[in-house]
């Protein structure tokens, strides 16, 4: 029927015009609406959404009260936190977190050399901002700082001394002799006796910068780090700092770093080996992870503390923060190794078919072609094993290291600021502390999931 | 392309440092060699090092005298009389004890809390999720020490307990309940209580044999409530109600009598409960959640009630996905009892691993014993567990 026709019509019911769009009733759109579906929708609901909300109320009153209202701000000592000195109920006691805050922070670490701490920390976030932003260049450089660089000159700038001269030294006269060996060979690419003819004749046009693409910038980037911090060494001296004055979130976020550093790479070689045909690898994979995973991490701590001293020569007796690191890694490398089981579980036959078709070895195809897949997919995964890795450090209290809980701990029983609500405080500093970190991590790992999924969405 | 040379290039012998299976052999080879030798090097060290320190070897301390006490113990211990083979079973029933009870709590928290979060009621819903993440991203230890040091410790001391109805006590050194005491007619009660359930579950056997030839229900639920719970009862009452109950007496100093639950207990199951709780709850949420709606609206098609829908269609298939995950955090739960240590309750760990290692720092001995207790209890569940699930598992063509 055309418009036409409709104007030609003689039935004068028939409309002509469309009706202006009516919002929607009351009863079915609107706040009402949404309240009446969402919170009264049934007697049963009406009551639970009452007492739900009584308790929301009485809940969050107290706690604002206790933490915020009643809360003191300022003082020097406990006096300032007594309910009877200051003549008010006295809730959260704040300034005892701010007095004791770089306590918190370093521990014991020596105040004069706490800027080392500083500079570690900063090459830490930048690591991790490196990996984790999406956006950032250079992915494989930052896997090198992050997993090489990083954990050598935290080594050095943390422990300080002749140990860590030392290796400083001879990092830096490996990273020269590279880059030595790097020149000449870029200018005069006829040395480089393992390359094959056709590469080298390419080699011999481009300019001596764009030869031999790959390990120039890994080699700067060592010379460079080693090399400021061989400066700083010189400059303001690296005394040694012995481990048993580290403590706070410096050790928290070193056994986070020591643990993700190594439980990833062993973690990837233990998943291949379960995956594997040989049967005797497989086989000690199988046990290696079953095993770790099957036990609590405690035992694993009580036992890295107590018989790995056993396990070696008395004169190489592990030092004791290092002991709860071989622990916490090994721990968390099982359980790594399942999450990145599952990822290769998920990449097509097809995949490793097509690698082997192109002539690839077995190295070759996991590198090339499995492992970016695998791991790309699990970043998820990784990123939850890595959470519960954090919350997990807390147990090297019990073993006596002081990373920040333990700190917290410590400060509790300070005559200083022995007050009723101390503790309290305390505690809810650091939950609100582990809950950040832990809560960001989700939430990045939730986006990442997100953004993988992409690809399936509709 | 007429370059390309077309006769086939005949595959000559590849040499065996090529061939993929010697290869594997020598791969195999070298790695047991260097497990071997590093486990050869440990052991000599070991050896070494405990003649250096004049540590003795073996399970010879199994049967020698304790010498210290536990508060909490499930079997009779004393720091005079027991060896430390009793101190053993001391441990290990603590732990059976703290995990068994924390998986019932935390599966009835955990369920609840995750249907609240698929609950209609959007109050509801935000506050089950603002649990789950709050206890999910604060580390258990912590929970712990929150519990026992902020909650329990700062409660009254013995001389001020606060009394609760029912002849219940609350103070700084546990909960005190009345103890009840048992007459020996009480038996009877207790064999009512078992043929109660072995009749219902035969009712329930012949019941469902009978609805598959007649189609005819029966009132299953209200059958094994009356032989569980009623029978009991009336036997109970005929015998002569053969229970009394020891009321903790206020003292001029501390309660006398009553049963005593220790702070660490209740510490450590509040804490263990709530925090696997916060885990379970989001296992049964993607459960439900991944059973597809069409089979809810299938079910309503055949005339099916919302009840019967949730108990035929939705939770048989839910459990599926529900059960192997559930299972992983049960033994998450009973492998974090070892946190014990860190509040005081006497577990295995804290039992085994701290005191006993300390007095007799036979490290070896105490951490593989430790070790393969939680080894066992792990590896026997996950066996149980894929006998499960090949039952469960979907039968395709």
């Amino acid at each position: 029927m055309t418009d036409a026709t409709l104007d030609n019509a003689p039935n004068a019911f028939v409309r002509r015009e469309t009706l202006a769009q009516q919002p929607a009733p009351l009863s079915v759109a609107g706040p009402v609406a949404w309240i009446r579906s969402n919170l009264f929708s049934s007697p049963l609901g009406t009551v639970l959404t009452l007492v739900s909300l009584y308790i929301v109320i009485v809940g969050v009153e107290d706690l604002v009260r206790f933490y915020i209202l009643d809360a003191v701000w300022t003082g020097a000592n406990r006096e300032a936190c007594l309910a009877d000195k200051i003549g008010r109920p006295v809730g959260a006691c704040w300034p005892y977190v701010v007095d004791r805050f770089q306590y918190f922070v370093y521990g014991s670490y020596p105040v004069s050399q706490r800027w080392r701490v500083n500079i570690v920390f900063v090459m830490f976030a930048l690591g991790v901002v490196w990996l984790l932003w999406n956006k950032a260049p250079l992915k494989k450089l930052g896997a090198f700082f992050f997993f090489i660089i990083l954990p050598l000159s935290g080594f050095i700038l943390l422990l300080g001394g002749a140990t860590a001269e030392g290796l400083l030294r001879n990092l830096l006269l490996l990273s020269a002799a590279l880059a030595v060996l790097y020149a000449v060979v870029s200018f005069v690419p006829s040395l480089a006796f393992w390359t094959p003819a056709p590469l080298l004749a390419a080699e011999r046009e481009a300019s001596p910068w764009q030869r031999f693409y790959r390990p120039k910038r890994l080699i700067l980037m060592a010379l460079v780090v080693f090399g400021l911090i061989a400066v700083i060494q010189q400059q303001l001296g690296l005394p040694r700092v012995d481990t048993g004055l580290w403590g706070g979130m410096t050790v928290t976020f070193l056994i986070s770093a020591v643990g993700i550093v190594f439980s990833l790479p062993l973690g990837v070689v233990l998943a291949l080996g379960r995956r594997s045909r040989l049967p005797i690898i497989q086989l000690l994979s199988v046990i290696f992870i079953e095993f770790v995973r099957g036990v609590p991490l405690i035992t694993v701590l009580f036992m890295a503390n107590t018989m790995l001293p056993l396990f070696v020569p008395q004169e190489y007796s592990p030092d004791r923060l290092l002991r709860p690191l071989i622990g916490v890694a090994v721990f968390a490398s099982a359980y790594m190794a399942e999450v990145i089981r599952g990822g290769l579980q998920a990449i097509p036959k097809g995949q490793f078919e097509g690698a082997m078709s192109l002539g690839l070895g077995y190295g070759q195809m996991m590198r090339l072609i499995i492992l970016p897949q695998a791991l790309r997919i699990v970043i998820p995964g990784i990123v939850n094993t890595f959470i519960g890795l954090f919350k997990d450090t807390t147990l090297v209290a019990i073993v006596g290291i002081f990373d920040f809980l333990n700190t917290i701990q410590a400060t509790l029983v300070d005559p200083t600021w022995a007050t009723p609500t101390t503790r309290t405080t305390g505690y809810a500093f650091a939950a609100i502390f582990y809950f950040l970190c832990c809560w960001g991590m989700s939430r990045y790992s939730i986006a990442v999931e997100k953004r993988l999924a992409a690809g399936q969405r509709r | 392309m007429s370059s390309i040379p077309t006769e086939t290039v005949s595959p000559g012998k590849a040499s065996l440092f090529y061939d993929p299976k010697i290869r594997g052999y020598v791969y195999q080879i070298v790695l047991l060699l260097v497990v071997g030798f590093l486990i050869w090097s440990a052991a000599s060290n070991v050896i070494e090092n405990l003649r250096a320190q004049k540590i003795a070897s073996g399970f010879g301390f199994w049967h020698n005298a304790a010498g210290f006490d536990v508060n909490q113990k499930l079997i009779p211990f004393s720091a005079s009389g027991s060896t430390y083979g009793q101190a053993f079973f001391v441990g290990l029933l603590n732990t059976l004890l703290v995990a068994a009870l924390g998986i019932v709590l935390a599966t009835i928290i955990g369920f609840s809390v995750g249907v609240a979060r698929l609950s209609s009621n959007w109050i509801i819903a935000k506050l089950a999720m603002i649990y789950v993440e709050v206890i999910r991203n604060i580390p258990l230890l912590l929970q712990l020490f929150f519990w026992y040091n902020a909650v329990l410790k700062p409660l009254p001391d013995a001389r001020n307990s606060i009394s609760l109805p029912g002849g219940i006590y609350l103070n700084n050194r546990g909960i005190i309940f009345p103890n009840p005491q048992f007459a020996p007619a009480f038996e009877w009660v207790v064999i009512a209580f078992l043929i109660g359930i072995a009749g219902s579950i035969a009712f329930y056997i012949w019941a469902r044999g009978q609805q598959a030839k007649t189609g005819k229900q029966y009132p299953n639920g209200w059958v094994a409530f009356g032989l569980v719970i009623g029978m009991p009862l009336i036997v109970f009452l005929l015998a002569g109600q053969p229970l009394s109950f020891e009321y903790p007496q206020q003292g001029r100093f501390n309660l006398t009598g009553g049963l005593q639950i220790f702070p660490e207990f209740v510490a450590l199951l509040v804490g263990l409960s709530t925090y696997t709780a916060g885990f379970i709850a989001e296992v049964v949420r993607a459960g439900i959640l991944a059973v597809s709606k069409g089979q809810t609206e299938a079910a309503n098609a055949l005339g099916l009630r919302s009840g019967p829908t949730l108990k035929l269609v939705v939770v048989p298939q839910a459990m599926r996905v529900i059960i192997p995950p559930l299972t992983s955090q049960y033994l998450n739960l009973v492998k974090n009892s070892s946190l014990a240590v860190a509040i005081g309750y006497p577990d295995l760990t804290q039992v085994f691993m701290g005191t006993v290692l300390n007095q007799t720092g036979q490290a070896v001995e105490m951490v593989s014993i430790t070790m393969g207790v939680y080894l066992t209890i792990s590896l026997v569940t996950s066996f149980a567990m894929n006998i499960y699930n090949k039952r469960m598992a979907l039968v395709e063509r």
